[in-house]
């Protein structure tokens, strides 16, 4: 086959066609062909674009250059200066609603500009508590397809082959989860989704069972066959009752259908899905635990091996997977596991999802290619840092993952490179840090998380996690002694390797991450009493820088503590340290930016 | 559903119903209605929609809630739906803005700038 380095889709829509799009497609046939350029540059005609009154349209790939009411005359120069010089035509792009100066769709905004939609293609688009409106965008054809045309194993090979990895932080590849339990012989198995979504920040499987949960009842009903199971659990936290009711309904609705239940697609093959709702303890997003949890027993992890693909559920083979892994299946079904590899990097395959939060522009949920670069994620779809500040850290993974600095903004994004960088994809919650932050209150921030959350199961993680929290309070409020730094450290890698489940293991990430990248700023904390940032209540000092100070006296007037003392309009005014109780008020009182916080 | 035949007449009707197809008279108006957009205030947004389109007896016009639209940021997000025409998104909808949305947009057929995303940047 002949690799194309640039395509030419030409409309090939009613509207287009009767203004005379076949004939742009012939001249730019002959055209190439005159520069020679005929095996290089590929015609397409298309489907239509939606945007017949800017007909006919022709879209140059791989720019993108969207040219509209294209003449027959126009196309020698489009040949000649976008396709041999590698010129846009300027003259000739789509002006539509550009020329006002606004852009009125969302799809022109560079926010989605960047974003490859798979797990999210319905989201925003249908009515979730519709299944005809999931249908009528091709839902549920996927499973139509397994029952009545492929073999369980078959099925098995498509996902293996597609590269899909674990979207729930892990990584673990989904087609061997799905081998594992395919070969396993058993008369019960199960296949349970993981929506315990946990992570601070994190709303990426809310999102998907809010707006398109018809996409996973299929996923799991295709789960179901490939791997010889008739009974599955989605196991959700109650603090999602928005998610929970439509997951309800839409369970309802396929039941109707009889898309769900017995002798679906008159195939004899049966399959029941049922929702479990969990208290919201983060442990259970664990999935040994959380399989706990479904059996109604407490939400502690068991000790791996057995995995549950070959001991799960009631000792059942189970197949366990993230709402978004879900998600990502019918579209693999349909279009085949070689259009999902040929998205993403060598080792990760496909999109991810991400929830952008923090100290930046663009707060939302985004879908990008992996392999995206985490400043195109941060600057070009997020909008960058708000108010001019600078950007600090980003911090991937939650409480399990760890900070990304500027250093290593041009990282492509995937499983292999966070990992690298003391990181880990974790289940795509992107919280954005700028100068304002101090990281070692960021540390402590999480690890006061993972210390709430601990099951108490085992002693590492009961009493280790709690240890390393004091020795962060004592820290950040100008308590530590020198060696506190190391003792955290040691504890960390201890608890690292003697912690029984992933998240005891993963708890001390944001430390050692931290730890890695921003050593000063610990050590700033402990020697010099100091937090960099100005954050840490304990550690602020306020003064009145002298020179800058104009006498007026509004400071003092704010303070709640009356410790600023001075003389309006004859001494300047100084604050008492001993009793300022560091409240910022004169800070911001003061017009003349006199007063310095550090 | 005992056929893929008989999922593929689903599948045509409800893209008759959705209004979907290329030449479709039928407006769509979709209103993210996730857990970001209703904490925004969606709901009250969706009810003047409706209301709307019931006072003034608009039958081609149809409102539908919908997941997240991504840019939490801006909700409450409204984006209409005409075929033919290029999708127009309209961020941080109240039942007032909902309203001229209606007479504007959807009646006279002037896409009010101001409201829409372009007009943030």
């Amino acid at each position: 086959m002949d690799l194309y380095r640039a395509h030419v889709l030409v409309c090939g829509g009613k509207e287009c066609t009767d203004a005379n799009s076949e004939a742009i497609i012939n001249i730019f046939n002959k055209e190439l062909k005159k520069q020679g350029l005929e095996k290089e540059v590929q015609v397409i005609k298309t489907g239509c674009f939606n945007l017949c009154h800017a007909g006919p349209i022709c879209i140059v790939y791989p720019e993108g250059a969207f040219y509209s009411q294209v003449k027959t005359t126009d196309v020698p120069v489009i040949v000649q200066e976008h396709l041999v010089k590698g010129k846009i035509v300027k003259d000739l792009l789509y002006k539509g609603s550009f020329e006002k100066g606004i852009v009125s769709s969302l799809n022109n905004v560079d926010f989605y500009k960047k974003q490859t939609r798979i797990a999210l293609r319905n989201c925003g688009v249908i009515d979730p508590e519709n299944i005809k409106e999931y249908i009528a965008m091709g839902g549920y054809q996927a499973l139509g397809k397994v029952l009545t045309e492929m073999e369980p194993m078959e099925v098995v090979k498509a996902v293996q082959e597609s590269g899909l990895r674990g979207r729930g932080g892990g990584g673990f590849p989904t087609g061997k989860k799905w081998e594992f339990a395919h070969k396993i012989k058993d008369d019960q198995k199960y296949v349970v989704c993981n929506a315990d979504e946990g992570d601070p920040g994190a709303f990426m499987d809310r999102s998907i069972l809010e707006g398109d949960p018809h996409a996973v009842v299929e996923a799991m009903t295709i789960a179901g066959y490939a791997i010889g199971a008739s009974e599955g659990y989605v196991y959700v936290r109650a603090e999602y009752p928005i998610a929970v009711k439509r997951l309800k309904i839409a369970i309802k609705q396929a039941k109707e259908l009889g898309l769900l239940g017995e002798n679906i697609f008159n195939t004899g093959f049966n399959f029941d899905l049922k929702i479990r709702l969990g208290a919201g303890a983060f442990v259970c997003g664990e999935e040994t635990a959380l399989l706990n949890s479904i059996e109604g027993k407490r939400g502690m992890p068991r000790p791996r091996p057995p995995f549950p693909a070959i001991k799960g559920l009631w000792m059942k083979p189970t197949l366990l997977s993230n709402v978004e892994t879900y998600a990502n299946i019918p579209q693999i079904i349909l279009k085949g596991a070689d259009w999902f590899s040929s998205i993403g990097t060598v080792k990760s395959k496909g999109t991810k999802v991400f929830a952008l939060t923090g100290k930046i522009n663009n707060t939302g949920l985004v879908e990008i290619p992996m392999g995206t670069t985490l400043r195109e994620v941060i600057y070009d779809i997020g909008g960058g840092i708000p108010n001019g500040k600078k950007f600090k850290a980003v911090q991937t993974g939650g409480p399990s993952g760890g900070c990304i600095t500027k250093d290593h903004l041009d990282t492509p994004i995937d499983y292999d490179n966070l990992i690298e960088l003391s990181s880990m994809m974790g289940s795509g919650g992107m919280v954005v840090m700028d100068e304002d932050n101090c990281m070692v209150d960021v540390a402590k921030f999480f690890l006061e998380f993972t210390m709430d959350e601990s099951c108490g199961k085992c002693p590492p993680c009961r009493i280790g996690t709690k240890r390393m929290y004091e020795l962060l309070e004592k820290m950040t409020n100008g308590e530590a002694q020198p060696g506190d730094i190391e003792k955290l450290e040691e504890l960390a890698y201890n608890i690292k390797a003697s912690a029984l489940c992933g998240l005891g293991q993963s708890a001390p990430n944001p430390i050692l991450s931290t730890l890695r990248f921003f050593r000063d700023e610990y050590e700033a904390h402990v020697n010099d009493k100091r937090c960099p940032a100005g954050v840490c209540q304990g550690l602020l000092t306020f003064t009145i820088d002298a020179e800058l100070c104009k006498k007026c006296g509004i400071c003092a007037n704010k303070c709640p503590v009356e410790c600023i003392s001075g003389e309006k309009g004859k001494v300047v005014y100084s604050i008492d340290k001993n009793k300022c109780i560091k409240c910022g008020a004169c800070l911001e009182a003061c017009p003349f930016k006199a007063i310095k916080k550090g | 559903m005992k056929s893929l035949e008989d999922l593929s007449k689903i599948r045509e009707e409800a893209i008759s119903e959705m209004g979907i197809h290329d030449n479709s008279k039928d407006i769509r108006i979709v209103v993210g209605m996730a857990t970001c957009g209703i904490s925004a205030g969606a709901k009250p947004v969706f009810q003047a929609l409706n209301d709307e389109i019931k006072t003034r007896n608009l039958k081609n016009v149809k409102v539908i809630q919908t997941g997240c639209i991504g840019v939490c940021r801006f909700e409450p997000i409204i984006e209409i739906y005409d075929a033919g025409k290029e999708k127009v998104t309209y961020i941080e909808m109240t039942p007032e803005k909902a309203r001229k949305v209606i007479s504007e947009h959807i009646v006279n057929g002037n896409v009010i700038d101001d409201y829409t995303i372009g007009n943030v940047k």
